[in-house]
Parts: structure tokens; C-alpha cells; sequence
């Protein structure tokens, strides 16, 4: 289970020390809090967790645009317009941070955004998920962003530093996500009746798939223990799914909006809301491309990509052009 | 489906960005341009989206020299042992006041 390159590491540094003793002084350091940054030796397991988890959250962050920017031509007044404008320029600065962190341990841009384009890499399940409402907008920055937070404050303490730091960046501009979705939400609900059904409508299509996107119950997720040892994960799935369910609820009661799930009820004794059994034949079905969405998103993502091939090439010439330029101008001097 | 990027990876620069006036500026992050100036116009996009910075510098990835974390005792621990460097390390008596 070691591989080559962690032995490499190892033995370029000191000759003394074997790979158990390497590994056991990394999970001292990360025990100490320690932070692991890109120079430092580490188990080649961690770096590929690294750079499976990292670059699957760039991608989410990339893709994610997509179901809300259909939206922003239509969006109804130009405040609407502005604040999703920033809302999706923000999500692609996610992208940025996340990719960025990932190159740090030794991946190319090239090779990530090749297996987003392929669709090797996995992206989150719930941009899969078609937007056919405005109210889909504000579902999705309350309830969407809303559980993203849950998941990636804890991030923030991440034992990997450019990954820690990209996510603390990361979280300050999440919760202005999360309220402008509930302020739409909010607007719609206090607006006519027919404005509420439009809300309620969405709440019932995205509640479900909100859920899943904490991924498979704990007693489903093998890898769960390991990332914990690794500092990479903090809080389980099914504690964060709880938390999530917690906050939510009180939140629909104030809009007067029903969650599309008989099963909630305070459990006095829990001290939490119960909830009703998630669909993981859907979750499945989705996570693996069959989703009603999937083939649409990474098709956009690929024809983005081929459209803005000129800008990147004239960008390119002109860089190149300057440059000789410059070269001239030293010459001459 | 699958459309492999044809062009030649952008150099990396690494991004520093000054918060206020008067104060340092300070490693924010990393991205790809063309060259430097197109890298600050990137920088201003990614980096102070939120009135983050004044001033911006963006410096070539492969221009920065690190020191090697595996001689960071070496380098760093001899300090360790040199509290006299501290102004703590004195006893000021009580009656000489603020020094
Ligand atoms: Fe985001
Ligand atoms: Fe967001």
C-alpha cells in the first residue's frame, strides 16, 4: 500500500527511518494540528484523498454555475440580476481557489478539467438536477448553499494548508449565497398565492436531493475513518445531515412552507429532528451519470470550453506578441 | 464527448495582495495567465471581488526560492534557544517603570 513515491520521499530525506515510523510521525503531526503543506513529505494515500476530494469540489463549484446561470437572463428585475450575476461569478472563484490547491500537490489544471470534460471525475450529485423555476433559485442558494456551508466549515480546519485556506476563503462568501437565496425564497412566500405554490413546488423537488448531497450514511462510507485520522474530514455524513435537518426546519416553519417529508418531528428525547429514509437508489443513480441532468451539464461544460478556445489562443498571441516586443526594446536599449 | 485540452498549459503566478494602506501584502493564492500584466487583471477578478485589497502583486510561480521544509529544525530551531533576544528575557525593576 505504499507506494514508490512516498518510499522516495522518505529516503531522500533521511536513511534511518522506515515507512511505518514516516507514517506514524504524519498522523503525530496531524493529531498536533499540525498543517501539511505542498513541500512537506506525505503519505502518497493522503496526497491522491487530496486530490480526489479537491478537485471533485473545484468541479462541483465549476458545474454548479450552470443550473443557475440559465437563470440570469430571466432573472425578474435587474437587483435579482446583479446579485446572481455575483452569486455565480463568486462560485466560479471557488473553482479557481480549489483547482489552485489541488495543482499545489503535483495534478495539472489540464489533467483535472480533461477528466471533468471526459467525465471521468465526479462532480456533486445535485447539479444534476434541472432548474425549471426562479423560485429553483432561491431553493437552491437556501437550501443548496445552505448545506454546502454545513459541509465546508468544518474544511476550514482541514489538516491540508492550501486546502484549509481556499475554504476559509471560500466560506465568507457562501453566506451571502445562502441569504439571497432565502430572501428570494422569503419574497416569494409573503408574495401571491401563486408565488407560493411556485416556492413550494421547489422545496418539494429539492429537499430530497439537499439531503443526499451529505453522501451515503456513515455506516456506507468506508473511507470515513481514514479521513478523520488524516484530518481531512471533521464531522461525519450523518451528523452533518443532522445538523443540516435542524436548522432547516424551523426555517420552512417561518416561510410557511412544507417539507415534502411526513416523517419530521421533534424527537425531545434525540434532541433533533427525526427525518424520513433518503432514496439511495436515486443518490446511486445519479452519482453514477444517470441523473436528469448530467449528460446536459458536462455537454455545456465541453461546449464552454471549445467556444472560448479563440479568446485563450488570441490572449496567448498577444502575451507571446508583448513579450517579443519587450525583448526588442531591451535589445536596443 | 471528451475534448483533451489542446493548448499549452499558462505560466502560475502567485498572488499577494495589500488588504490596507500601509500594511504588508500578503500571499493570497495562486492562478494561471498568459503573462504578468494579464495576471493582475485575473487577480482583481479572483482575489477582491469584496474590496479585499489596494494594491496587487503578482509574481511568477517559478521565480520564488522556498527553504526545504525537511531543514526546517535545522534552520529554525537554533532560535529557540536565544530568549536573551526577547525584550521578556530582562527583569526591569517595578520602580523603573514602562522601558
Ligand atoms: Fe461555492
Ligand atoms: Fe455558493
Amino acid at each position: 500500500m505504499y507506494t514508490q513515491a512516498l518510499d522516495t520521499a522518505i529516503n531522500a530525506n533521511t536513511t534511518t527511518v522506515t515507512v511505518d515510523s514516516f507514517q506514524k510521525t504524519f498522523l503525530e503531526r496531524i493529531a498536533r494540528d499540525e498543517k501539511i503543506e505542498p513541500q512537506d513529505a506525505m503519505p502518497e494515500a493522503y496526497r491522491k484523498t487530496l486530490v480526489r476530494q479537491i478537485s471533485q469540489h473545484a468541479h462541483s463549484e465549476i458545474v454548479g454555475m450552470l443550473p443557475e446561470g440559465g437563470w440570469i437572463t430571466r432573472a425578474p428585475s435587474l437587483k435579482r440580476k446583479e446579485i446572481l450575476l455575483a452569486k455565480v461569478q463568486d462560485e466560479g472563484g471557488h473553482g479557481l481557489y480549489l483547482y489552485s490547491a489541488a495543482e499545489t500537490l503535483g495534478v495539472t489544471r489540464e489533467s483535472l478539467v480533461d477528466a471533468l470534460h471526459s467525465g471521468k471525475a465526479k462532480y456533486s450529485s445535485i447539479f444534476n438536477y434541472p432548474t425549471e423555476s426562479w423560485a429553483d433559485i432561491g431553493i437552491i442558494g437556501w437550501l443548496v448553499d445552505g448545506a454546502a456551508i454545513m459541509n465546508q466549515v468544518p474544511l476550514c480546519r482541514c489538516s491540508y494548508g492550501p486546502y484549509a485556506r481556499a475554504m476559509i476563503r471560500i466560506c465568507k462568501e457562501e453566506s451571502f449565497h445562502q441569504r439571497q437565496g432565502f430572501d428570494i425564497v422569503r419574497s416569494l412566500c409573503e408574495g401571491t398565492p401563486a408565488q407560493k405554490a411556485l416556492a413550494q413546488d421547489s422545496v418539494n423537488r429539492w429537499w430530497w436531493p439537499t439531503l443526499m448531497m451529505f453522501g451515503p450514511h456513515d455506516s456506507d462510507s468506508p473511507n470515513t475513518e481514514q479521513a478523520t485520522d488524516w484530518g481531512i474530514k471533521r464531522i461525519s455524513n450523518d451528523d452533518l445531515r443532522q445538523k443540516f435537518v435542524d436548522v432547516t426546519v424551523p426555517q420552512a416553519k417561518f416561510l410557511g412552507l412544507t417539507l415534502p417529508d411526513t416523517a419530521i418531528a421533534w424527537n425531545a428525547e434525540r434532541g433533533h429532528y427525526d427525518f424520513g429514509k433518503i432514496d439511495w437508489d436515486e443518490f446511486w443513480r445519479v452519482v453514477k451519470g444517470d441523473g436528469p441532468c448530467n449528460a446536459e451539464r458536462v455537454a455545456d461544460r465541453v461546449t464552454a470550453f471549445d467556444d472560448g478556445r479563440w479568446v485563450r489562443e488570441a490572449d496567448a498571441a498577444h502575451a507571446a506578441k508583448v513579450a517579443l516586443r519587450n525583448a526588442q526594446v531591451t535589445a536596443t536599449v | 464527448m471528451s475534448t483533451p485540452l489542446a493548448e499549452a498549459a499558462t505560466p502560475l503566478f502567485e498572488v499577494f495582495v495589500r488588504s490596507k494602506q500601509g500594511l504588508d501584502h500578503k500571499h493570497v493564492g495562486s492562478l494561471h495567465a498568459s503573462d504578468a500584466r494579464h495576471a493582475l487583471t485575473l487577480a482583481r477578478d479572483v482575489y477582491t471581488r469584496r474590496q479585499e485589497g489596494v494594491s496587487i502583486w503578482v509574481v511568477p510561480s517559478n521565480a520564488i526560492t522556498a527553504s526545504d521544509p525537511a531543514l526546517k529544525s535545522d534552520n529554525f530551531d537554533p532560535m529557540a534557544s536565544k530568549v536573551y533576544r526577547h525584550p521578556t528575557f530582562y527583569d526591569i525593576p517595578d520602580e523603573i517603570g514602562h522601558m
